[in-house]
C-alpha cells in the first residue's frame, strides 16, 4: 500500500501529478485534471458532505426559526396580518411589564426549589446505588421509571393528589390536624407542588448520570481512604464529590436550562387557568407567558421578544458555566 | 492504485451529492396541493367539499341530522367531508394561521360568535366570500342582529348563522325545595324577573336555609358571563371599539359577580374546568343554579347523569341574553368557493335549522324556525318535559344585540379567569383585582 496516496500529516493534499504533456487532442490531460480535481474533492469536500445532513436540518429547523423569531420580535405581528415595524418597543415594553418580571421571578423560584433538592437527592441516590447491594440492577432501572412517564400523565396524577378538596395529600395532612392547603390558588404551595412534580421526574435521571461518573472513579482511591480510616460519609465528601465535579456542573447546567423552559408541568397543573399560571399569575413561568402572548392574545411579536430574552438568559448561564469550568481546570492545574 | 482511489472518490462524490440532494428535497419537500378543477368548475364533475367545524354542529351522518348524506343525494357529484375539532379556541388559532398562509383551509369554516368580530375586522375581512352575493342564501330569513354581527364595515356578509345561545337559568328542584324556595318554573322565574339584583337576593334566601355543603350558584365567573351577555352594552362601544372599562354592562356584571363571590353564594368552581371539579359538582348536586344557554342543557344531562333525571328544571332568566352560537363562512382560499357557498346556504336554511334542532337542540338563528311549531313545542325529557323550545325562543326574542369588538373574547378571559376567579378563590380585594385586569389587558393585548 506504499503507493496508495494519503494526505500529508499536516492535512494539505499531496502534490498533484505533474501535468502530462498535452496529447494531440488534449483529452488525456483533461481527464488527468478531472481525476486530480475529483481527488482533491475527495480529500477536502467529503467530510463536509458527511456532516451536511445535520447542518442542513439545523439551518432549516434551528437557525432559520431563531433568526426569523428575532426579526419578528422587532415587529407588531398577528396571525394572518402583515408585520409592522416597532423597533425595540417589544423589549422596552417587557422591561416595564410587571407580568414579565413576575414570570421571571416565578421561573427563578420554581427553578431553585425544584433543581436544588433534586440534584442533592440524585447525588445521594447515586452514592447508595454505587455500593454493592442486592437488586442493584433493578433499582437502577426503577429510579429511571419517572423519567420514562409522560409529563402529562404524571402531572394529571399529581394534580389529583394535590387537589384542595379531595386530594390525598390534604387528606393526609388532615390526619395530623393541619388545615387543608390551597395547593393551587396560594402562591408558595402551588410553586412547591409544581417543583415536586419536576423533582419526581428528573431525580432518577440525574442520579443515573452521577452513577455513571462515580463508576469511573478509581477504586484504589477509596481503598486508600478506608485504610486511612475515612468513614463512608468522609469518602463521599472527600473522594466522590471532587472526582465527579465536572459531571455535577454539567447536570446543574442542564437542569437550569430545563427550569428556564419549564412549561408543561405548570400548565397542566393549573388546569383551565394553567396558561395564565393560576388566577393571579402566581405560578406563570416565562414559557407560559410566551405561550399566552403568542397564542391566547395573538401578540406574536411580543412572544418572540420573550423567546429571545430567554435565549439571552441561557447564553448568560452558559457563559457562567464556561468561566467556572475554566477556573476549575486552572485550579486543578489542567 | 491511483485510479482506484479516484474511482472511489468519484463514487463518494456521487454518493455525497445524492445525500445533499435528498437532504434538501426532504427539507423543501412540503406537499403542494394539486389544484384540480380550479375555482368551481362544471356542476357535473365530481368534487369533494371539506367543512371544518368545532364542538357539535349536528350535521354529521352518525349522531347528527344526517344533512351531509341528504345533500349528497341531492347533488350526486358532491362528496362532503367534515373535520371536527373539539376545542373551539384551538380550532380558531389553527384557522387563523391557515388563513394567513392562504393554504390548508377547508371549503367551509365554522366561526364562533366570540371570534366573528375578528373575522369581520380589517385584517381578515377580505379573506371571505361575500355570502349575500354568492350561494343564494336568503339573508332576510336570519335574525337581523345575527346578520349584523357577520357584516363587515363595507357591507359584505361573510358568514351565515347556524345557532344562537339564548340563555335561561337551570335550577335544581330538590335543593330549591330543601331551601324552602318555590320549585315551579314559573314561580321561580318570578323570583328574579327583570333584575339580576333579585337573583342575588334569592341566592341570599337560599343560603339562609340551604342544605350544608351546597351553594346557590356554580361560579361567579359564570354569573359574570351571564350578566354581561344580557346587557346591550358589553365590551365594545357602538362603533365596535374595545371600551370595557367604561361599559355599564361590564360594571354591573362585575359588581353582581363580586357580590355573589363575597357573599358566599357560589361553589367557587370554574366552568368547563379541565380537572372535572365542575362536572363532578353536577353529579353531587353541589349547587342549585347555573346560567343556562340552550347548549348547556346537553352538558347538564351528560354530567348530572341518569341518577339526577327530573331533578333539574329551567326557568326564565332575570334578563334575556345570548351566550354563544356560530356561523358558517367560506374562505376565498378554498378550492370550490361557488359550490361551498351553495352548501353553506343550504346548511343554514330554515328547514335545515329545524332538522338540527330536532336532533341536537341547537336553537336556530332564523326567524321563522324560531316561531315554528317544531321549535315551540319541543320538550326535554331529562328536565321533566320542560318546554325548552318555548323558554329559549322567548329568551331569544328578548335578546338585545350588543356591539362586539375583536378583543371581546380575550378581555372576557382576563375578567373571569384572572379577575373574578381570583376574588372568589383567593379572596383578593375587588378593587385590586379590577386594577389587575386593567393591567393585564394593557400588557397582553397587542393593539
Amino acid at each position: 500500500m506504499a503507493t496508495s496516496v494519503r494526505a500529508k500529516p499536516d492535512g494539505s493534499p499531496p502534490p498533484a501529478a505533474p501535468p502530462s504533456s498535452p496529447g494531440p487532442r488534449g483529452r488525456r490531460s483533461s481527464s488527468g485534471g478531472w481525476r486530480s480535481t475529483l481527488y482533491r474533492w475527495d480529500i477536502k469536500a467529503i467530510p463536509y458532505v458527511f456532516v451536511a445532513p445535520f447542518f442542513l436540518t439545523f439551518a432549516a429547523f434551528g437557525l432559520f426559526p431563531l433568526i426569523y423569531t428575532g426579526w419578528l420580535s422587532l415587529h407588531r405581528v398577528e396571525l394572518g396580518g402583515d408585520p409592522t415595524w416597532k423597533g425595540l418597543e417589544n423589549y422596552t415594553d417587557l422591561a416595564t411589564s410587571e407580568f414579565f418580571w413576575n414570570a421571571l421571578v416565578n421561573t427563578f423560584t420554581i427553578g431553585v426549589i425544584s433543581t436544588v433538592p433534586q440534584l442533592l437527592m440524585a447525588l445521594g441516590l447515586a452514592h447508595l446505588l454505587n455500593y454493592k447491594l442486592r437488586g442493584r440492577g433493578f433499582l437502577r432501572v426503577a429510579i429511571l421509571a419517572p423519567y420514562a412517564t409522560s409529563i402529562a400523565a404524571a402531572t394529571l396524577v399529581f394534580a389529583q393528589l394535590f387537589n384542595t378538596d379531595y386530594g390525598m395529600i390534604n387528606g393526609f395532612l388532615g390526619w395530623f390536624g393541619f388545615d387543608p392547603v390551597n395547593w393551587e390558588s396560594s402562591k408558595w404551595p402551588a410553586q412547591i407542588a409544581i417543583s415536586v412534580i419536576v423533582t419526581w421526574r428528573w431525580t432518577g435521571y440525574n442520579a443515573l448520570i452521577y452513577l455513571a461518573a462515580m463508576q469511573a472513579v478509581p477504586q484504589d482511591l477509596y481503598e486508600a481512604a478506608s485504610l486511612d480510616g475515612a468513614s463512608r460519609w468522609r469518602q463521599f465528601v472527600s473522594v466522590t464529590i471532587p472526582s465527579i465535579r465536572p459531571t455535577i456542573l454539567f447536570t446543574i447546567i442542564v437542569s437550569t436550562i430545563g427550569a428556564t423552559q419549564l412549561f408543561g408541568e405548570p400548565m397542566l397543573f393549573g388546569g383551565s387557568v394553567g396558561i395564565s399560571g393560576g388566577s393571579g399569575n402566581q405560578f406563570q413561568t416565562l414559557s407560559l407567558l410566551m405561550y399566552e402572548k403568542g397564542w391566547v392574545t395573538g401578540a406574536l411579536g411580543q412572544a418572540s421578544a420573550i423567546a429571545w430574552v430567554m435565549l439571552l438568559l441561557l447564553l448568560i448561564v452558559g457563559g457562567v458555566q464556561a468561566l467556572v469550568s475554566r477556573h476549575n481546570r486552572k485550579k486543578l492545574g489542567g | 492504485m491511483r485510479t482506484s482511489s479516484s474511482r472511489r472518490g468519484r463514487r463518494a462524490a456521487i454518493a455525497a451529492v445524492a445525500v445533499v440532494v435528498t437532504g434538501t428535497t426532504l427539507l423543501t419537500g412540503c406537499g403542494s396541493d394539486d389544484d384540480n378543477g380550479g375555482k368551481g368548475g362544471q356542476s357535473t364533475e365530481k368534487i369533494t367539499l371539506r367543512i371544518g367545524t368545532f364542538g357539535s354542529f349536528g350535521y354529521d351522518n352518525k349522531t347528527g341530522a344526517k344533512l351531509y348524506a341528504e345533500y349528497e343525494r341531492l347533488h350526486p357529484n358532491i362528496k362532503i367531508e367534515e373535520s371536527n375539532v373539539s376545542d373551539g379556541q384551538k380550532y380558531w388559532d389553527t384557522l387563523k394561521l391557515r388563513l394567513g398562509q392562504n393554504s390548508g383551509v377547508a371549503d367551509i369554516q365554522a366561526v364562533e360568535v366570540g371570534y366573528i368580530a375578528e373575522a369581520t375586522g380589517t385584517t381578515m375581512a377580505n379573506k371571505w366570500v361575500d355570502l349575500s352575493k354568492e350561494g343564494g342564501s336568503k339573508i332576510d330569513a336570519f335574525l337581523d342582529w345575527k346578520v349584523k354581527q357577520a357584516t363587515t364595515g363595507d357591507g359584505k356578509v361573510i358568514a351565515l348563522g347556524t345557532d344562537i345561545g339564548p340563555m335561561a337559568i337551570c335550577y335544581n328542584k330538590d335543593l330549591f325545595a330543601k331551601a324552602k324556595l318555590p320549585t315551579d318554573r314559573d314561580a321561580v322565574g318570578k323570583l328574579w324577573a327583570g333584575d339580576w339584583a333579585k337573583f342575588i337576593a334569592t341566592g341570599e334566601k337560599y343560603k339562609a336555609a340551604a342544605p350544608a355543603g351546597t351553594s346557590f350558584h356554580d361560579s361567579a365567573s359564570g354569573l359574570f358571563n351571564a350578566v354581561v351577555s344580557s346587557d346591550p352594552v358589553q365590551y365594545a362601544n357602538t362603533s365596535g371599539e374595545l371600551d370595557w372599562e367604561n361599559s355599564p354592562g361590564v360594571k354591573n356584571a362585575w359588581d353582581t359577580a363580586v357580590k355573589a363571590a363575597q357573599g358566599g353564594l357560589t361553589a367557587k368552581l370554574r366552568q368547563f374546568d379541565e380537572k372535572g371539579s365542575w362536572n363532578a359538582a353536577f353529579k353531587n348536586s353541589k349547587f342549585a343554579t347555573v346560567a343556562c344557554p340552550s347548549w348547556m342543557t346537553g352538558i347538564i344531562k351528560d354530567q348530572a347523569g341518569p341518577a339526577n333525571q327530573g331533578k333539574w328544571d329551567i326557568a326564565a332568566p332575570p334578563v334575556a341574553g345570548n351566550w354563544g352560537g356560530s356561523f358558517l363562512a367560506v374562505p376565498k382560499a378554498g378550492k370550490h368557493t361557488k359550490e361551498a357557498a351553495e352548501l353553506a346556504a343550504w346548511l343554514t336554511a330554515p328547514e335545515q335549522h329545524a332538522k338540527v334542532f330536532a336532533v341536537n337542540g341547537n336553537i336556530p338563528s332564523s326567524k321563522d324556525t324560531l316561531t315554528s311549531s317544531a321549535v315551540q313545542e319541543a320538550k326535554l325529557p331529562y328536565f321533566g318535559d320542560t318546554p325548552v323550545g318555548k323558554i329559549f325562543s322567548s329568551a331569544a326574542a328578548g335578546i338585545t344585540p350588543a356591539a362586539i369588538s375583536r378583543y371581546d373574547g380575550q378581555v372576557k378571559t382576563f375578567l373571569t379567569d384572572n379577575g373574578i376567579l381570583d376574588i372568589e378563590q383567593r379572596g383578593t380585594d375587588p378593587a385590586k383585582a379590577w386594577e389587575n385586569v386593567k393591567k393585564l389587558v394593557d400588557d397582553k393585548i397587542d393593539h
